[in-house]
């Protein structure tokens, strides 16, 4: 599903992020990425739905080879992969409905279909009275699933999801936590970035721990490990 | 693609102007403006170059017959100067005919000097007058004229004139004019262009999360650039309508004005039939291809995510 073989990663302006990173997700695993900021979290998951190239290293997503992917193939490689982040990313000027059905408009979806699948994840997340509610009329945790519904509107295979509780309160992170592991549960291979150890910990999954980019620990039902 | 699609991409273009409100507005003023200056200078060239034109229109060749020369020798020499590339019309001038446009020309108060001249006292001669299709080949025409002579004696054209010297510094001038008229013309044009892409540049620095979202859910860059497509061909045609409008009022409205008082000087502006489409088209045209280019040369920077 993902495999990554010796892959390394230097920013154009020389910063080291990662090096020496081989790993191999499943279909339909649940993945902690944890370890200190800097680390290199983010930069392995944008290597993943190609927001970087590696400087070296192969990378297989979905059975695409990455690194021989041409230029305009990118989008279908994105297509199966949804992607969450800390701070929603949402378009301010379209309602929650309209954030959503976006994503299939954009891979040319029937009306009809954008339709009834933009309800039908609405009412997943629990957005369905929401729907005509412009984001910024929406709570965090709001917000984010709204999000969430836009990522796995198009029925990924994997979400790359990236802090997605890092501005949200417990609560409300818990909320979020149980949307995802029910996305999980229903099929959808998830790879998720975090600071916080009580979802972790609480919530046990594999865990791999990042630290100065490269991965240090790799453990099914692991622990957070980091003292706060 | 698909023509829901493209229904798509015309919806959202049309809405991104609506949504985008100020910078739609700050755009499409640059435009207007722009083209609006340019507008004028249009105006005002194509009038200038209207006057040289006049001007070089004036000039023909008046070719000079021996006063031997019978009537079946006139109508075939007529025959010969028409059969010249170039010539658009010939007019045979008699002498008498000569006589009476010599006195028109005189006035009143001179027609005396050319008293007793009538009749068989006439010292003119027949002759044609001859125009050009293309004012610039006067010289080439006449010396054609005068070869006709060649091989028959006596020669049947004693002169052939068309104002030597002074036509060609007239055409020095008038191409003059013609130059500069279209530097500053293209001067302001791209003036224009690099103005108007600033802004629209500008508008959408402010929409990079858009396009960065866009391709998060795998929209392919054809697919991205539709809208903005659209987009700039509306701010186009936006700011092209309004300089178009005041151009096309403002413009008949100077020349109705004007009539009576340049009438008086044998001058006149063209009218707004005349310059229609010219114009007013070509502003429109630029309009849209300067949004549309301004919109795909600032989207193209976001594309390379
Ligand atoms: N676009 C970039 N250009 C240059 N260097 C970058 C860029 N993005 C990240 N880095 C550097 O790469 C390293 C890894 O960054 P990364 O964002 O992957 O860390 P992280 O583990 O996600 O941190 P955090 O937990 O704070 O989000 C850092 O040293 C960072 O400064
Ligand atoms: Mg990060």
């Amino acid at each position: 599903m993902i495999e990554m073989q010796d892959v390394w990663k230097a920013y154009p302006d020389g910063t080291p992020a990662l090096r020496e990173v081989s790993i191999k997700i499943d279909r339909n695993e649940f993945v902690y990425v944890v370890g200190p900021s800097g680390a290199g979290k983010s930069t392995f998951m944008k290597l993943i739905y190609r927001e970087e190239k590696p400087s070296k290293g192969q990378i297989f997503v979905n059975g695409f080879h990455l690194g021989k992917l041409k230029q305009r193939k990118i989008p279908f490689v994105r297509r199966n992969i949804g992607v969450i982040f800390q701070d929603f990313r949402l378009l301010p000027q379209l309602t929650v409905y309209e954030n959503v059905s976006f994503a299939m408009e954009v891979i040319e979806a029937p009306k009809k279909q954008i339709k009834k699948r933009t309800m039908e994840v609405l009412d997943l997340v629990k957005l369905k009275h929401k729907a005509d509610s412009l984001p910024s009329q929406l709570s965090g945790g709001e917000q984010q699933r709204t999000a969430i519904a836009r990522a796995i509107v198009n029925n990924p295979s994997v979400i790359i999801a990236d802090e997605p509780t890092g501005n949200l309160d417990p609560e409300t992170s818990a909320g979020i936590m149980r949307l995802l592991e029910e996305i999980n549960f229903r099929g959808t291979t998830i790879v998720m970035a975090t600071h916080n150890r009580d979802i972790v910990n609480s919530m046990r999954k594999r865990v791999v721990a990042i630290e100065g980019g490269t991965i240090v620990r790799d453990e099914q039902r692991g622990e957070y490990g980091y003292e706060i | 693609m698909k023509f829901r699609t493209l229904a798509r991409h015309l919806r959202e273009g049309c809405l991104n102007v609506i949504r985008n409100g100020w910078m739609s507005f700050a755009s499409a003023s640059a435009i207007a403006i722009s083209l609006f200056v340019l507008g004028v200078f249009l105006l005002l060239v194509m009038n200038v170059n209207n006057l040289a034109s006049e001007l070089e229109n004036t000039v023909e060749i008046r070719v000079h017959l021996d006063v031997v020369v019978p009537e079946e020798q006139i109508a075939s020499i007529q025959n010969e100067i028409g059969k010249i590339p170039g010539v658009s019309k010939i007019t045979f001038v008699s002498k008498e005919e000569g006589l009476d446009l010599l006195k028109e020309r005189l006035g009143e108060e001179n027609e005396d000097i050319i008293e007793g001249y009538e009749g068989d006292q006439n010292p003119l001669n027949d002759s044609f007058t001859v125009k050009v299709d293309e004012p610039r080949n006067v010289e080439a025409v006449a010396g054609q004229i005068e070869a006709i002579n060649s091989g028959q004696s006596p020669p049947p054209i004693v002169k052939v004139q068309y104002g030597e010297g002074y036509v060609e510094k007239m055409f020095a001038v008038t191409n003059m004019i013609r130059y500069v008229g279209i530097g500053l013309v293209i001067g302001l044009a791209f003036t224009a262009m690099f103005l108007i892409s600033n802004t629209i540049k500008l508008t959408i620095i402010s929409r990079r999360r858009e396009i960065s979202i866009m391709k998060l859910v795998g929209a392919t860059n054809p697919f991205i650039r539709w809208p903005f497509f659209v987009e700039g061909a509306m701010l186009g045609i936006i700011g092209a309508a309004i300089p178009v409008l005041v151009l096309y009022f403002g413009y008949g409205a100077i020349v109705e004005q004007s009539q009576v008082e340049l009438g008086l000087m044998m001058l006149q502006l063209l009218s707004v039939d005349q310059i229609g489409w010219k114009v007013f088209g070509s502003l429109l045209g630029i309009g849209v291809l300067i949004g549309i280019w301004g919109s795909m040369i600032s989207v193209r920077k976001f594309l390379k995510v």
